[in-house]
Formats: C-alpha cells, structure tokens, sequence
C-alpha cells in the first residue's frame, strides 16, 4: 500500500500546484474585482439610467446563485458552441477548458463575494462617511480611504470562507475535460483498482491545501486587526 | 462671513427647521442652544451639507448658493474644504494611527507634502496635549482624547469655520473639561467657531453670540451676555433648567 501512495502522491500534488491552485487563485482575483464592482454598482444611490445597470447587476447576483456551479460550467463550456448569432457569432462560442473554468468560476465565485462586501461596505458607521467627507473627500477618496480599508477587516472570514469553497469547487473542472486533481486521482484509480485509497488521498490533499489556507486566514486577519484593541 | 436666509429643511413631511435666518461672526464662538429636537443638530450639519435644506440662501464670503436647486459635487467640496465637524461621537477612523487622522486631510485633500503634514500634526496635538499619543490607535484613547484629536484634525485643515455637533455630551464631566479648556484656548486665538452644546456655563465663558433655536425656529438671537439676562419667560426657564437654578 505504502508504495501506491508514494507513487499517485506526487502525480496528485504536481496537478494540485500546477491547475486546482492556479485556476483556483486566478479566478478567485477576477471574482474578487468582478465582486467589488457589482458591490458598488449595487450600493449606488445613482438614479435614471444607472437604475437598468443596477438590475443587470441583481440579475447576474440572483443567476450565479441559483444555479448549480456543475450546471454552469456545463452550458459555458458544451452549451455555448450552440449559441450562434448571425453577425456576431456565426459559429457559437468555443472556449477553451482553461477558459471557460475559469470564466465559470470567476463569475460563480464573484456572485458570492459581492454579497460579503457589500455588507461589509454597509457594517461601516456612516458617521466614517460623514467625518471623510467633512475633511473635503469625495466619494472616491472616502471610499478608497477610509471606508474598504475598514470593510476588509470585516469581509476576511467569509472572503476566506469562499475562497476555500472554491479550492475544492475547482475539482468540478475534470467535468469539463482539464486534468486537474482529482482527474488524476481518477485516472490512477481506474489504472490501480484502487478507488478507496486514492479518492481518500486525494481528499488528504485537498484538506491539507485547505490548511494552509485556514493558516494565511488567521494571519491576514492579525495583519488587518492591528488597529482593534481585543476585547476582554 | 457665513449668513443664512431663510433655511428650511423637512424630514418625511415635519418641518424641523423654519425659515432660519442668522449669520455667524468671523473670528467668533456662536453657540447654538435649544432642547433636544429643536433641529441645532440638524441646522449644523446643513451648514456642512451633510444635511440638504430644501430651501433658502446659503451665503459663504459672497459666494451664494441657492439651496432650492441642485448643488454640485464642486459647490460641495469647495464648501468642504472651508469647514470641518466635529462630532459627538468623535468619528475617528479607527484603522489609521492617531498621528495619520490628522494628517489624512491635510495630504490627501490640500495635497500637503507627507513631511510638512506629519510636522504640523505633530504640532496640532502637541496643543491638544496629546503628542506622546501620536503612534497610538484611537481604540487605545478615552472618549476625551478621541475628542481631542478629531479637534486636531479639524485644526489641520485650516478651515474657516469649525462646526462642533455637542462635542461633549458623550464624556463625563472630567473628559469634558479637558475638551473644554481646548476649545477655550482655541476660541481665544480667534478661531471661527459654531458650538452645539447643552453646556451653559462653558457657553456662556466661550460663546460671543448665541442663537436659540426651538421647534426649528430662532427665538433668540444675539451676544451672550442679552442672553443670560433675558427677560423671556421661555429663555429663562430653559436656563433656569440647564443650570439647576444658579450654578455660579
């Protein structure tokens, strides 16, 4: 037994480094901005016009959340090719696997964050708003500032929370054929009929990536706590 | 010289400030009295625009902005970087060490160089006896410190008037002297100055004028000795209440 895990261990851990971290931390960045983005748009008191961009917001929020991130990876990755438009895509939209996982979930991931810090944006007192823009700030400088410094604090642990989520979700990407960890884990399994142990190994090494995340978490969140005096 | 005409202002349908008229001397303390929910608050923070009057002329140095139409963003911040508040609650920012409150005006809105920002901080609470608090986090200051330095703040500023929203209603009455003897020390050094405040005495040693304001209306406005001496039944049974009779 010892000598099947020393040798799927490596196959597991060079996939794990080299597509279920990458994809994983690649669009957990995008999501993060697409996140931010759709939080400001959302907490806007902008009227007229921008009140369309607003609900084109709320309806992408509402989609990502509803559905079952397999299913969206599915319709972006074998749905898609089907779509064509005369003029603009006469041919549907192929993406590559690379692409599509990470469009899917980026987008996925982003719903989800937008949430977080658009709470996080409101768990600020407005009297931070109301002191910045006394000292002449506008808006923009308010909210770079004085108020996301201050919401990141808050938003780290369910920010973390879905960033981990994400780790392991990244292992939906063998559906849409990239070989990241757990198709390895697959494939050697269905070489050495040993189904048992290699899913256990690979949900080891699933956890222990985790791990490690959960560590930076604690670190990120003294790093942002400075200021806080903690309480007795 | 700041001067206002007919101000009014309406939250969900009830009048809280009535056509209000006064001005406010330079290089004076005008402090504003009245019962809790006259509307001092709120005519102070629309002096600042953090509340939007419906209606009336607010006049700054000539410059006349009619509040029955849409203001601008620049209108706003020109007015802005002319005023400062100071809260009851204080309102530091909580995540920049106390020394970087009163530098973050002065650098990122008058553009001041981080040196010369971080000198005349220094400086600021050096005169509010706080200097040796500089790197400290507002979390670790007593609520008159906290006061204190979002004075400091406002000082950093240069501001042409300073609005000062019941500054301490929030401390005991120790804390509050140490806020007080601040304000009195910069009130002499001819600091424009307009005071919310249920503090009688400390209104009556630091104000030069002083406006009374009841159910959105001004009942009173003038210096402050005509004040304490009023005949008004109405003025003096308010006094008579905030000082326990006769403190003095």
């Amino acid at each position: 037994m010892w000598k099947i895990i020393m040798d799927a261990l490596p196959q597991l851990i060079v996939a794990g480094l080299k597509y279920t971290i990458p994809i994983a931390v690649i669009s957990f960045v995008i999501g993060l901005i697409i996140a931010l983005a759709t939080a400001l748009v959302r907490l806007s008191a902008k009227g007229g016009w921008f009140v369309i961009v607003k609900w084109i917001f709320r309806f992408y929020v509402w989609l990502f959340r509803s559905t079952p991130l397999l299913v969206q990876l599915f319709i972006v990755y074998f749905g898609l090719p089907y779509l064509k438009i005369k003029g603009i895509f006469p041919e549907g939209i192929k993406l590559d696997p690379w692409t599509a996982g990470i469009l899917t979930f980026s987008l996925n991931t982003g719903a989800y964050c937008s949430e977080t810090i658009r709470a996080a944006i409101q768990s600020i007192p407005t009297g931070q708003w109301e002191a910045a823009y006394s000292i002449g700030m506008t808006k923009s400088q308010v909210l770079k500032r004085i108020i996301l410094p201050q919401a990141i604090r808050v938003s780290l642990p369910p920010l973390s929370n879905s960033f981990i989520s994400l780790v392991k979700d990244t292992s939906l990407a063998a559906s849409i054929t990239i070989v990241e960890m757990f198709e390895v884990s697959q494939q050697i399994a269905a070489e050495n009929f040993q189904p048992l142990l290699m899913y256990t190994l690979v949900a080891l090494v699933y956890a222990v990536f985790c791990t490690i995340l959960t560590w930076l978490q604690g670190y990120l969140e003294k790093v942002t706590s400075r200021y806080v005096t903690p309480a007795n | 010289m700041l001067k206002l005409e007919k101000i009014s202002k309406s939250f969900n349908g009830t009048k809280v400030l009535k056509d209000i008229s006064t001005t406010f001397p330079e290089n004076k303390t005008t402090v504003i009295l009245g019962p809790s929910g006259s509307g001092k608050s709120t005519l102070l923070r629309s002096l600042n625009f953090l509340e939007h009057p419906e209606s009336g002329i607010y006049d700054f140095d000539d410059t006349k902005i009619d509040l029955s139409k849409p203001l601008t963003d620049k209108m706003i911040l020109d007015i802005r970087k002319k005023t400062e508040m100071v809260f009851q609650g204080y309102n530091l920012f909580p995540h920049l060490t106390v020394k970087k409150n009163v530098m973050e005006g002065p650098v990122q809105v008058l553009k001041k160089g981080k040196d010369e920002a971080e000198q005349e901080a220094i400086e600021l609470l050096d005169k509010v006896g706080l200097k040796d608090k500089a790197d400290s986090y507002p979390s670790e200051l007593s609520g008159g410190q906290s006061q204190r330095v979002a004075i400091a703040r406002s000082l950093a500023m240069h501001p042409e008037y300073i609005f000062l929203d019941e500054p301490t209603s929030a401390l005991d009455p120790e804390l509050e002297l140490e806020v007080l003897k601040v304000l009195m020390k910069i009130a002499e050094e001819e600091q424009s100055m307009i005071i919310v405040t249920h503090n009688l005495a400390f209104a009556r040693q630091v104000a030069n004028k002083v406006l009374f304001i009841e159910d959105g209306s001004v009942l009173f406005d003038g210096p402050v000795e005509d004040f304490f001496n009023s005949d008004n039944e109405r003025i003096n049974g308010f006094v008579n209440a905030m000082t326990f009779n006769d403190i003095e």
